[in-house]
């Protein structure tokens, strides 16, 4: 491909602004989206590996019961190999976090002991699907008076998680025909303006090779910038809204988002715009040029 | 250089443009295509470049067929023939150079030396002063140099001129076709569709006489037999008879080392075996 190429997709561009500000427009809404979801499944998925690392099972037992029949109930958990972490926490221990806990309330420390505060395991599975077989198991246990798992909140924000990448994908396959659409459209309708200078061409010896490429680079160029200004805009709104979602969303290790993670959201997204501008374009070519 | 063989060309509506045509011309011939206004004159020139394919029969263009013709090598093909559009055909929103420097462009010729082939027959055709004007900026003889400017930047074998006098006044067209002379003169095919008859009558060239899609005369016969001899469809006439001469006298304008007729009254001798 020669200079001259590019310098005609430059003019080509150049001399219908409006036409070229609309395909980048519809390019850029498409990325906005794109980015956007990405940003909300890494979010989300983040999400769930911090619920997923919490302790899921917490087994509490009965007062009477002795340290040597808690270890043999840990062995029996562990040797299901379903245990990716256990941890057992003593009346002492329980008391100490529950002090942590309420260190800005005398009055609620006052009244507790470590007595009253039961020992118990802290269980992690390695799968979300063991969790009902270890939360059996305990329950049978005549030393465990309650069992708590977290299960429900996980497998809610797996489905949500779900749903949400699905209907995601949707809207961008969505987008992106919408998106083709239009480029084919505009690249179209200037084909169709500049048709008797092709023709002419065409008489005088170009290949169609050397008609079709200045269109073909126009839609690529278009695909480009959009999804550069897509990424620009959603990255800029992230970045304003971090403080208020890094103090919502405490505890979770999501902000700051790493710049890696944006610029392979940027190299992924120009990828995927040079793939759409070329399939609309050269559709449009195909469609007009014949 | 160019053959058609029993070439006849339908058109989607029925009507033929053409009916049965054969003829030859030789490489370095100047050829005038004669005829009224749809005669057949722009098919020929259209099917030569392969715009258009034959319904039945065979057309050879510097040994490609243009039937059989795959459409990748169309554009070899027309980079082979340069061709005066009857409409020019010139690129308005681009300058005279760059409309002349098109074919070189689109052969991928480097651009410095480009700009030196461009520069050579814009000088050669007289329009160098005009070389960063736009075509709405130059009179009707200026943009006909123009196109045939064009029509010889990738120093073609073949110059197809449609009607390149068409819209001038005489003395314009009589440079137009002292410039086309000039060419021939270097070696190149000219194949020259006209219905000017002051241009044929007063050049000593073959005159191949088309009407109404059929071809009229005889080899080597006068042109007022083209009648007589209209029923056999092929017709090549000699003019050696009709000189300059009779013309020049109406073209005072014209400067005397640029009158045609000093060179056109010279007797052709390949126009004798005709």
């Amino acid at each position: 491909m020669k200079t001259k190429t590019f310098k005609t997709t430059w003019r080509n561009i150049r001399r219908s602004p409006y036409q070229a500000f609309a395909a980048v427009f519809v390019m850029a809404l498409t990325f906005l989206f794109i980015s956007f979801f990405t940003f909300l499944l890494f979010g989300s998925s983040k999400a769930i590996s911090y619920f997923e690392s919490r302790p899921q099972v917490t087994a509490f037992f009965k007062n009477e019961v002795k340290q040597g029949d808690i270890d043999n109930l840990k062995n029996q958990l562990i040797a299901t190999n379903k245990i990716s972490s256990i941890k057992f926490v003593s009346q002492q221990d329980a008391l100490k976090i529950y002090k942590e806990q309420n260190k800005n309330d005398p009055l609620l420390l006052e009244l507790v002991t470590a007595d009253i505060l039961p020992a118990s395991l802290e269980i992690s599975t390695t799968r979300i699907q063991d969790l009902s077989a270890i939360d059996n198991m305990l329950k049978v246990s005549p030393l465990v008076s309650d069992v708590v798992f977290q299960k429900d909140v996980v497998s809610v924000l797996t489905s949500w998680t779900n749903a949400l990448r699905s209907i995601g994908l949707g809207l961008i396959i969505v987008l992106s025909l919408v998106s083709i659409f239009i480029m084919m459209i505009i690249i179209g309708v200037k084909i169709s303006h500049k048709k008797s200078d092709i023709e002419i061409m065409r008489l005088i010896g170009a290949d169609r090779w050397y008609v079709r490429w200045p269109f073909i680079l126009e839609g690529v160029s278009y695909g480009v910038v959009g999804a550069i200004l897509g990424w620009l805009f959603s990255s800029g709104v992230l970045w304003i809204a971090s403080p208020f979602l890094a103090s919502f969303l405490k505890g979770m290790s999501i902000f700051p988002i790493s710049l890696l993670f944006l610029f392979g959201l940027l190299g992924a997204e120009i990828i995927v715009a040079v793939i759409l501008g070329t399939l609309s374009s050269f559709l449009a070519v195909l469609r007009y040029l014949k | 250089m160019i053959r058609l063989d029993k070439v006849s060309k339908q058109f989607p509506t029925g009507v033929f443009a053409l009916s049965d045509i054969s003829f030859e011309i030789g490489k370095g011939e100047f050829v005038f295509l004669v005829g009224p206004t749809g005669s057949g004159k722009t098919t020929i020139f259209r099917l030569l470049t392969r715009e258009i394919l034959p319904t039945t029969g065979e057309i050879i263009v510097d040994n490609f067929d243009i039937a059989k013709l795959p459409n990748n090598k169309i554009s070899h093909l027309r980079k082979k023939i340069g061709v005066v559009f009857q409409d020019l055909k010139l690129l308005m929103d681009r300058t005279i150079f760059e409309n002349i420097a098109l074919p070189l462009e689109v052969s991928d010729i480097d651009s410095i030396a480009a700009t030196k082939i461009v520069e050579d027959i814009m000088e050669k055709v007289g329009i160098l002063a005009h070389r960063d004007k736009f075509p709405i900026q130059l009179s009707g003889g200026e943009l006909q140099r123009a196109a045939i400017a064009r029509a010889l930047t990738l120093k073609p074998d073949i110059v197809l001129a449609d009607e390149p006098t068409g819209n001038l006044d005489q003395a314009t067209a009589v440079e137009i076709v002292k410039l086309l002379l000039d060419i021939n003169s270097t070696g190149t095919t000219i194949v020259m569709a006209t219905h000017n008859e002051d241009v044929v009558k007063a050049l000593s060239k073959r005159v191949i006489i088309l009407d109404k899609g059929e071809l009229v005369g005889k080899d080597g016969k006068k042109l007022n037999t083209s009648t007589e001899h209209s029923e056999k469809k092929s017709a090549i006439i000699d003019v050696e008879d009709r000189k300059l001469e009779d013309k020049s006298k109406d073209r005072p304008e014209t400067k005397s080392e640029d009158k045609p007729e000093e060179k056109i009254t010279k007797k052709e001798n390949e126009d004798e075996d005709f």
